[in-house]
């Protein structure tokens, strides 16, 4: 099937009385990483609230695969196939790695009913899961928490992954560890929407990319392109983002 | 797949888990302590073994309450009449079925005692998935209206007690093998209080092992934690949410039962005069824990026993003394969800 | 003139301000007019109930607070004067003493209320002070030394006030002219200067950022100001009015006790009051408190008629038994909360709305067409 997997079109979404998306309109392709950069502030984590359905557009469209999503709940929105890593990861802290991996793989009662092949290619991918398996994951470090947030989102395979700032506070070895693994996941043909401040992790990844900035897309393009466009990243990223690199 | 992934410094070990027990030692804590106050070994036992019984029965209608709040931030101000209910159906049963329950035989006893109690579960169960869908739905998310209709619904519903049982107290009489008393030594115990407690840990145990050990349970303390994130999974909280209201409703019509045993009588204003004692239990155990609601139940039956002896006239104020207290060491209560 | 008496803040319909007329001349006319002692303290408990309710409505109507403990600030403006003038004696100093004393006790109670618990959320808020109110109550009857405990105490008021003391011998349109009558007007006058007092606080520059906090917290907070100061000063006007309602009724009564003033009973009548009448409209609180008042000491005979022309028929005739009442009220609460929140009162202020706006449609239409 041809066209992007997820589209999104003239997105306005409020929350209360304000106006966050001013008409958003996104193309994410299949099988590939579109990064969505922008500065704080600039629309990204509403962006993709709004795909999840935790807000609703106030106007716009929002397609998945064809399909018109917009109106529907989250939990039919997330059973057709999305998986989200919020910015806060959501990790259930109470609950062990282990729990916290039942409840994300959908189709299992408890922890020998997950597809044990892909669980341990997760394993590989994070073996921190593995290691502390029992544990309580509010235990876990701010990094293996991300880690533990992303295994939740793979755990059981999903078409499109929405990753919201998965370098946020992360120690440069576990962010090279992270950009590992994204890159391991994309041979998999997962497409992946991912929300990042950070340019020079983006730049690792991604595929496409799309900035934002006062609740619009102020460009889409390839990251290529972008890459070695330096007058063109001084425009779009400004000063910010300069600071990462 | 193989992993191309470079293994990532991984520390050899987490912090110690230190699991929060300082609240669970309160309970013997306070029991040592009421001993030598006290004075008479005796006397102690009966005191202990009459408020773990009421704390168990306490804790039986509370733990609803406060899961659905800890679930939804839904306050069901009304959750007193589940209890009201409860009672008066087991009148019902117990009349209906009056030789069973005066019989010498100890199993026909039981079997009446069961019989209520499953009617009681079964009859508010449904009441309440009919008051979830009338009551609460309409407000959602509405604080200020959940808490003035559920207040509504209590009313009403209090009233349509009396409509059909009558606005007089009925007495309810233990059956005959839950009369008399235990004796251990010197110490005389109540036999229906030593049959509270352990229906009790029943329920508390169950309720436990329903938590750690199922999906659903699963779902229910990820939902307390992060209702968004249950349904970024793709679960619909709102039937979870519907499915621990008929169960938090069944489970006050089982307290109820139990109370008016208890108390040996039922009248329409029982429940509204036990949510104050409701309240301050789930506050005092943190709004949402199970565990901090069996704590503090516990803890408010034998405060409330220990100072009905020592006393009297403080005992009235103890619940609420034995709030400011443990607020005071721990503002979000015993066990404080981390909620977002 | 009548702007600066209603602080600028009209009944804005026909229908509501005939409702009002109708009810402040039956008030003021009362014992002409409905002759007989029990009709005469149906209207002195409108009068206490107005200014009761009203106080509650500037905590949850203006300010969006549910609070359980307002019948706790009733019972202490009734205990001052009770307890004041059993111990000094039927004077009105004992009065002003007993006023004086339970304002500033309540000051202070709702000061900490206030500043302890307005930071949490509404819920606890709500569960909080039920547990303090039930404390209270508790605490009242214990001390029965100072409060009489639960049989409360009766006591003398001033003479002035007395059914003994007689103004003139002949009486006037029939209606002997004693202390009782005195009694009346004195609370009738006092009922109409409190509520006149509060209808020019929720309309003074207070009173707005009050409703601002009501509508959106974040967003008052975001304006710079201080909400929990403004929430805590809400709460402790509420409480003071609330507490000269309650010295209000005891000198009414000649009496109080826990049931009175203190009862969990009372404070469930405020909330159907505040919320059939109307939140947010203390115009709510007199038609409210009126309806309320006149039905639950009459509708309870209307049923009566009912009941007994249903005997035969079971169900029915147990849910229109006298007594039940209140079951109908709370399923008019019930319907209230989640039909016309805005009650009575904001019901009858948007149809004169809509209905002035069809006029002027209409109006511009015809001027559009010719």
């Amino acid at each position: 099937m041809s066209g992007p997997l997820l589209e999104l079109e003239g997105v306005h979404t409020h929350i209360g009385a304000y106006h966050i998306l001013h008409g958003v309109d996104l193309q994410v392709a299949r099988g590939e990483l579109t990064v969505l950069l922008g500065r704080n502030g600039a629309g990204k984590t509403t962006t993709l609230r709004t795909i999840m359905g935790l807000w609703h557009a106030s106007a716009g469209h929002v397609r998945f695969d064809g399909q018109e999503i917009g109106a529907q709940s989250t939990p039919e929105i997330a059973r057709k196939g999305i998986a989200y890593v919020p910015e806060n990861m959501g990790i259930f802290a109470d609950l062990t790695v282990r729990e916290n991996m039942i409840l994300a793989a959908r189709g299992a009662k408890n922890a020998e009913e997950i597809d044990a092949k892909r669980l341990e290619w997760v394993f590989s991918l994070f073996p921190a899961m593995k290691k502390f398996w029992q544990h309580p994951a509010g235990l876990l470090s701010g990094g293996q928490k991300q880690m533990l947030a992303v295994a939740r989102a793979i755990v059981e395979p999903r078409h499109l992954l929405l990753v919201d700032e998965p370098s946020k506070g992360l120690a440069p070895a576990i962010i090279q560890n992270m950009i590992a693994a994204f890159r391991e996941l994309k041979q998999t043909d997962t497409t992946i929407l991912l929300v990042e401040q950070n340019f020079n992790f983006a730049r690792q990844l991604g595929d496409q990319v799309a900035v934002m900035d006062g609740g619009r897309i102020v460009h889409s393009g390839t990251m290529a392109a972008l890459a070695e466009d330096e007058a063109l990243q001084q425009r779009l990223l400004g000063l910010s983002l300069g600071a990462h690199q | 797949m193989s992993s191309s992934a470079a293994t990532p410094a991984v520390p050899d070990a987490l912090p110690e888990v230190k699991a929060d027990r300082i609240p669970l030692l309160l309970i013997p804590a306070l029991a040592l302590l009421a001993l030598p106050a006290i004075g008479s070994f005796s006397t102690w036992v009966t005191l202990t073994f009459a408020g773990l019984a009421m704390g168990m029965i306490i804790f039986i209608i509370a733990s609803g309450l406060t899961l659905v709040f800890g679930l939804m931030d839904v306050l069901n101000f009304g959750h007193g009449v589940f209890i009201t209910l409860g009672a008066f159906l087991a009148v019902s049963v117990l009349g209906a079925m009056a030789p069973w329950s005066t019989s010498d035989r100890m199993i026909l006893n039981v079997a009446v005692v069961l019989v209520a109690m499953l009617v009681a579960m079964v009859v508010t169960g449904a009441v309440g998935l009919g008051y979830e869908r009338l009551i609460i739905r309409p407000v959602y998310g509405n604080g200020l209206k959940q808490i003035l209709i559920t207040m509504g619904g209590m009313i009403v519903g209090e009233e349509l007690i009396k409509v059909i049982w009558g606005p007089q107290a009925i007495p309810l009489p233990l059956p005959t093998a839950f009369r008399g008393s235990v004796l251990f030594g010197e110490a005389a115990v109540e036999r229906y209080r030593l049959i509270a407690v352990v229906i009790g840990l029943i329920v508390f145990a169950a309720m436990i092992w329903v938590l750690s050990n199922t999906k659903v349970g699963l779902l229910i303390r990820a939902g307390v934690h992060d209702r968004e994130m249950v349904e970024s999974l793709g679960y619909h909280i709102r039937r979870l949410f519907v499915g621990v209201f008929v169960a938090g409703s069944a489970l006050a019509g089982l307290g109820g039962v139990m109370w008016g045993l208890y108390q040996q009588g039922v009248m329409p204003q029982m429940g509204s005069a036990v949510n104050v004692l409701l309240f301050i239990v789930i506050i005092i155990g943190g709004m949402g824990s199970v565990g901090g609601c069996f704590i503090g139940a516990l803890l408010v039956g034998l405060v409330a026993n220990y100072t009905g002896f020592l006393v009297p006239k403080v005992a009235l104020f103890s619940n609420i003394l034995l709030m400011v207290v443990i607020l005071l060491w721990r503002p979000a209560g015993l066990y404080s969800v981390g909620k977002r | 003139m009548l702007s600066r008496i209603l602080s600028g803040d009209f009944p804005r319909s026909r229908v509501l301000t005939a409702v009002l007329i109708v009810v402040v001349l039956g008030l003021a006319l009362a014992p002409f007019v409905f002759p007989g002692a029990r009709a005469l303290n149906v209207a002195a408990k409108i009068c206490v109930f107005i200014v009761l309710v009203a106080s509650f409505d500037l905590l949850l109507g203006y300010t969006g607070i549910v609070s359980f403990a307002h019948t706790m600030f009733f019972g202490i403006g009734a205990y001052g004067v009770a307890v004041a003038i059993t111990r000094m004696g039927p004077s009105w100093a004992a009065v002003a003493a007993g006023v004086g004393v339970a304002l500033v006790l309540s000051f202070a109670l709702s000061l900490v209320i206030g500043l302890f618990s307005l930071r949490v959320k509404a819920m606890f808020y709500a569960m909080i002070t039920l547990a303090v109110a039930v404390a209270f109550q508790t605490l009242a009857s214990q001390l029965s030394d100072l409060t009489g405990g639960e049989d409360g105490l009766s006591f003398k008021v001033p003479e002035l006030l007395t059914p003994s003391f007689s103004l003139s011998e002949t009486p006037f349109l029939g209606v002997s002219l004693n202390g009782k009558l005195i009694s009346y007007y004195l609370l009738f006058a006092a009922t109409v200067l409190l509520f006149l007092v509060m209808l020019r606080i929720v309309n003074s520059p207070f009173g707005r950022v009050l409703q601002a906090i009501r509508e959106n917290e974040f967003r008052a907070e975001a304006l710079g100001y201080r909400t929990v100061a403004y929430r805590t000063a809400s709460n402790v006007l509420s409480a003071s009015f609330a507490t000269l309602a309650g010295a209000l009724l005891a000198l009414w009564l000649r009496y109080n006790g826990p049931d009175t003033s203190l009862s969990f009973e009372i404070m469930i009548d405020i909330l159907l009051i505040v919320v059939i009448g109307g939140m947010g409209t203390l115009y709510g609180a007199v038609v409210g408190s009126a309806i309320f008042i006149i039905a639950q000491n009459y509708l309870q005979d209307l049923m009566k008629l009912a009941s007994n022309a249903t005997s035969g028929v079971p169900v029915l005739r147990d849910l229109l038994h006298p007594d039940r009442w209140l079951l109908w009220l709370g399923l008019l609460f019930i319907i209230s909360v989640y039909r016309f929140p805005i009650g009575i009162v904001g019901k009858l202020r948007v149809n004169a709305w809509i209905k002035a706006r069809a006029k002027a449609m209409a109006a511009a239409t015809a001027k559009g067409v010719s």
